[in-house]
């Protein structure tokens, strides 16, 4: 056993109101492939983030080849060998692969030897790459090759990925597989951040699963199951739903194939999209961020057209009409980013229940607009919504997350839709106001409308669903009872080891 | 050290009280730089300021030309002000203007010489149709193409211009003229004049429309769905876009209106103060009303005093040159120092002023 390489001990960083890494301590071995195993908000990225320079540590230690390692900055933490390829990737478009490289150096050689050393590293770890290609040309997964190379060029001892696939072709994954194996046999570390399970085990030597910024269990994923792993990354305590199973009504929205392609260059398309939605039943849908929650949402909503019959609703035919007639209808939403999205930042609370409650609750006659009534609509939702606010004239950025999310689903709730979808209900919501909203939405349910909840809370969404499918690559499986759904269905629902590849160009799938 | 922090609310107290300020400190930094230039400060501030409205010697002839000048400096500024707030850039109401001064000339020359009471209104009905339809150019080519409002509507400005000096040495020239550019004096035939409306206030009809312009605005952005589709298109433009609101119709509704204004102005404009096409016939309004606007923080009420203030400054400006000999790119200076302090006190409605370092989080 070689002696660790990067060694962290005790590390807790808090938040106001979350504890995102609490006592957080584990090992990294020289060559060792290591994953971080999580879900959204289980305190991954903290945690990289403190290694990486751009967070500092509350408490807790790290220790880099022996010697105490504390990154004041990235600089600090590339200067000690430390490497980290984000996510979302910072390139310029308009410059050359070699010119984008250059600029995220601290003493970039000239530009011919630069070029020529890019070519050797793309060479030695096959990573295809052409320096003098305009990086806007290049595909999502050959971006993330400048990245990577850019890192290479460091020669750093430790190399932090995030979330690397999420981004790449299948054929681009088994390349980034065989360079990063080779990398660790060269001794290079790398810390590996990701929640699909089955690329870990293929991949990973060791994993550590953090939950609500705890370390819950570290194991060796080539000997444990990927069901087994989602257990411990979603815990086995899910609580049962707070209601009586009701029998499902009759239809009333109905999908089917449903494609999109995405307004911009960075969205998913919608792949054959089919889904059956009944009066009193709560759909639930999973998935890891971007793969196409966004895009399925405004579809839904309406701010995406797609052709007349690819939805329906109650029997019409809906998929060719703007928002505010699918409202009319009785097809309201509640988008994920409530900040410029779901509401306007610099409005009132007043105004911003204007934004969606006009047609349904008559605030306007002739286009002109009824501002009493919509300051006693708005009061309402904030009385019935326990929405902490000094008043409804108070800008809509002036609330707290949790707070805005209240109001926002609570004037959806409070227009009677007959279906409603939400996206991220809870999402940087704390718990007790978390809990209210998912109350409302049961109980929305309870009286007879419909209701999809999209969600990367897993818990969430098996404590409220009826039903569970999952959105992979913007293709949704066929959904599945959520009660008794066991923690390695859904993980293999989740992580798209599912045969829905094949189906690509068949028909459509058909809900059950 | 100072720093600054976000309110979470924006300052009533200061969206009031900066245009105050602004007009203060540009008095204070003005006066150092009429005092440089070897003037009385106080002097020079009291003819820009006060003179054209209460000295004996000018106000006769002074007071009229507030309401002149700030007439079209109002109505094209209350069209622009609804674009900036839907973030629609309409930087070419110059060009409106002039071909909406054209339109409406046209329209009152192709009767000449008669003397039908309906003539005007046909006029004002071209010049608003003129500066419309310029406008709809950029809105067009915007919504079908996606090039930028900002330059087109700006470069249009130019060929505007050269119409207006191909108008007034060619198909618009007074046939009775001797061969001089310029049209037929509009102002002094029955008809087709724009004249003072009550002696001595300078109120003709463009001043009316200018008024009516601020109510009809007021309304629209305080009590109509459209101007709430306007400020949120402006503000949020996603959540626009998840409220149903067309950005596509918004864009040509913004142009439209704008250059609608801009066009009636200076059919007024023609009819009235300047009275015929001529090759200099435009003087600005229309980019003066971009600061206007601003200045009156893009609300009808503001707009309206930022337009009575902008053609004071201008009125008062004339008088110091004649009586000072103060040069006219001092008093460029003096406005232009209005518009910087009046933007730069601005961040103070949204931030709060805090001094010593933040304590670290």
């Amino acid at each position: 056993m070689t002696a660790p390489l990067l060694e962290i001990a005790g590390l807790t960083k808090a938040y106001p109101g979350v504890v995102a890494n609490d006592a957080v301590s584990f090992a990294i071995r020289p060559g060792e492939v290591h994953a971080l195993l999580g879900e959204n908000g289980a305190g991954k990225s903290t945690l990289v983030k403190m290694i990486y320079g751009l967070v500092r540590p509350d408490a807790g230690s790290m220790t880099l080849e022996g010697r105490a390692f504390t990154p004041a900055e990235p600089r600090a933490a590339r200067a000690a060998g430390v490497a980290m390829v984000f996510q979302h990737f910072s390139l310029f478009e308009a410059l050359n692969v070699a010119e984008n490289v250059a600029l995220g150096m601290e003493d970039p050689p000239r530009p011919r030897d630069l070029a020529q050393q890019i070519r050797e590293v793309s060479e030695t770890y096959g990573l295809p790459l052409d320096p003098d290609r305009l990086v806007g040309d290049l595909s999502a997964g050959e971006r993330q090759r400048v990245e990577i190379i850019r890192c290479l060029l460091q020669d750093p001892k430790l190399l932090i990925m995030d979330e690397p696939t999420s981004v790449l072709t299948p054929q681009e994954v088994e390349i980034l597989f065989h360079t990063l194996r080779k990398l660790s046999a060269e001794g290079t570390a790398i810390l590996y951040i990701s929640h699909k399970l089955e690329e870990i085990r293929a991949l990973c030597d060791a994993a550590t699963i953090l939950r609500l910024g705890k370390v819950v269990a570290e194991c060796t994923p080539r000997e444990v199951s990927a069901a087994h792993m989602a257990e411990l990354m979603v815990g086995k305590s899910l609580a049962a739903p707070a209601r009586a199973a009701t029998p499902p009504g009759a239809v009333l929205l109905k999908v089917t194939g449903l494609s999109l392609e995405p307004a911009t260059p960075f969205g998913t398309p919608l792949r054959h999209i089919g889904m059956e939605l009944r009066a009193g039943e709560i759909l639930g849908i999973g998935g890891v961020a971007g793969n196409g929650q966004d895009e399925l949402l405004a579809a839904l909503s309406g701010e995406a057209r797609t052709s007349p019959g690819a939805i329906a609703l109650a029997g019409a035919q809906i998929g060719a009409l703007g928002p505010n007639e699918r409202r009319r209808l009785g097809l309201l939403c509640a988008p994920e980013e409530r900040l410029g999205h779901a509401a306007a930042p610099d409005m009132s609370l007043t105004e911003n229940a204007l934004l969606t409650a006009r047609l349904r609750q008559g605030l306007d006659r002739h286009g002109f607009l009824n501002w009493n009534g919509a300051q006693a609509y708005a009061e309402q939702v904030i009385a019935k919504f326990d929405v902490r606010t000094p008043g409804a004239h108070v800008a809509a950025r002036a609330l707290s997350g949790g707070n805005l999310q209240k109001f926002v689903i609570g004037r959806e709730i409070m227009q009677a839709p007959r279906v409603l979808v939400v996206n991220q209900p809870t999402w940087g919501v704390d718990a007790s106001a978390a809990a209210d909203i998912r109350q409302a939405l049961l109980d929305l349910a309870q009286n007879g409308a419909a209701v999809i909840c999209i969600s990367q809370d897993l818990d969430e969404l098996l404590e409220i669903s009826d039903r569970f499918c999952a959105l992979n690559e913007g293709r949704l499986s066929a959904p599945r009872p959520a009660r008794g759904l066991s923690m390695e269905e859904i993980g293999l629902m989740l992580g798209g080891a599912h045969d829905m590849h094949e189906a690509d160009g068949e028909m459509p799938h058909v809900p059950a | 050290m100072f720093r600054l922090e976000k309110r979470p609310m924006p300052s009533r107290v200061w969206i009031l009280a900066t245009p105050v300020i602004a007009v203060i400190l540009t008095m204070i930094a003005g006066g150092i730089m009429f005092a440089i230039l070897g003037q009385d400060p106080v002097e020079a501030i009291r003819i820009i300021f006060l003179d054209p409205l209460f000295d004996e010697r000018f106000a006769s002839f002074s007071r009229p030309q507030l309401l002149v000048k700030a007439g079209p400096l109002i109505l094209i500024a209350i069209g622009l002000a609804l674009g900036f707030r839907a973030g629609i850039w309409n930087i070419g109401a110059e060009g409106q203007y002039i071909i909406g001064a054209i339109c409406g000339a046209a329209f009152g020359l192709a009767f000449y010489p008669s003397e039908n009471p309906l003539i005007f209104p046909g006029m004002v009905l071209a010049g608003l149709f003129g500066g419309w339809a310029w406008a709809m150019i950029p809105a067009v080519l915007r919504t079908r193409f996606r090039t930028n409002e900002i330059l087109v509507s700006l470069l249009l400005v130019y060929v505007a211009e050269a119409i207006l000096a191909s108008a007034a040495t060619g198909f618009l020239r007074n046939p009775d003229g001797r061969g001089f550019p310029g049209s037929r004096n509009l102002s002094q035939h029955p008809g087709t004049d724009n004249l003072e409306l009550i002696a001595g206030t300078g109120m003709h009809w463009g001043v009316v429309a200018a008024f009516i312009a601020v109510i009809f605005s007021y309304v629209l952005l305080n009590r109509h769905l459209m101007g709430y589709q306007i400020k949120l298109a402006g503000q949020a433009p996603r959540a626009a876009k998840f409220a149903g609101v067309n950005p596509t119709r918004l864009i040509v509704l913004c142009l439209g209106v704008s250059g609608a204004l801009a066009g009636m102005a200076g059919l007024f404009e023609v009819a009235g103060p300047a009275g015929q096409i001529s090759i200099d016939f435009n003087v600005g309004y229309g980019f003066t009303a971009i600061i206007v606007a601003f200045l009156g923080r893009l609300h009808p009420v503001g707009i309206l005093l930022a337009g009575l203030l902008m053609a004071l400054t201008y009125i008062g400006g004339e008088l110091a040159q004649l009586m000072l000999g103060i040069p006219a790119s001092a008093i460029q200076a003096f406005q232009g120092m209005l518009l910087f302090f009046l933007l730069a006190l601005d961040v103070l409605s949204n931030y709060r002023v805090r001094i010593g370092r933040e304590v670290a989080a």
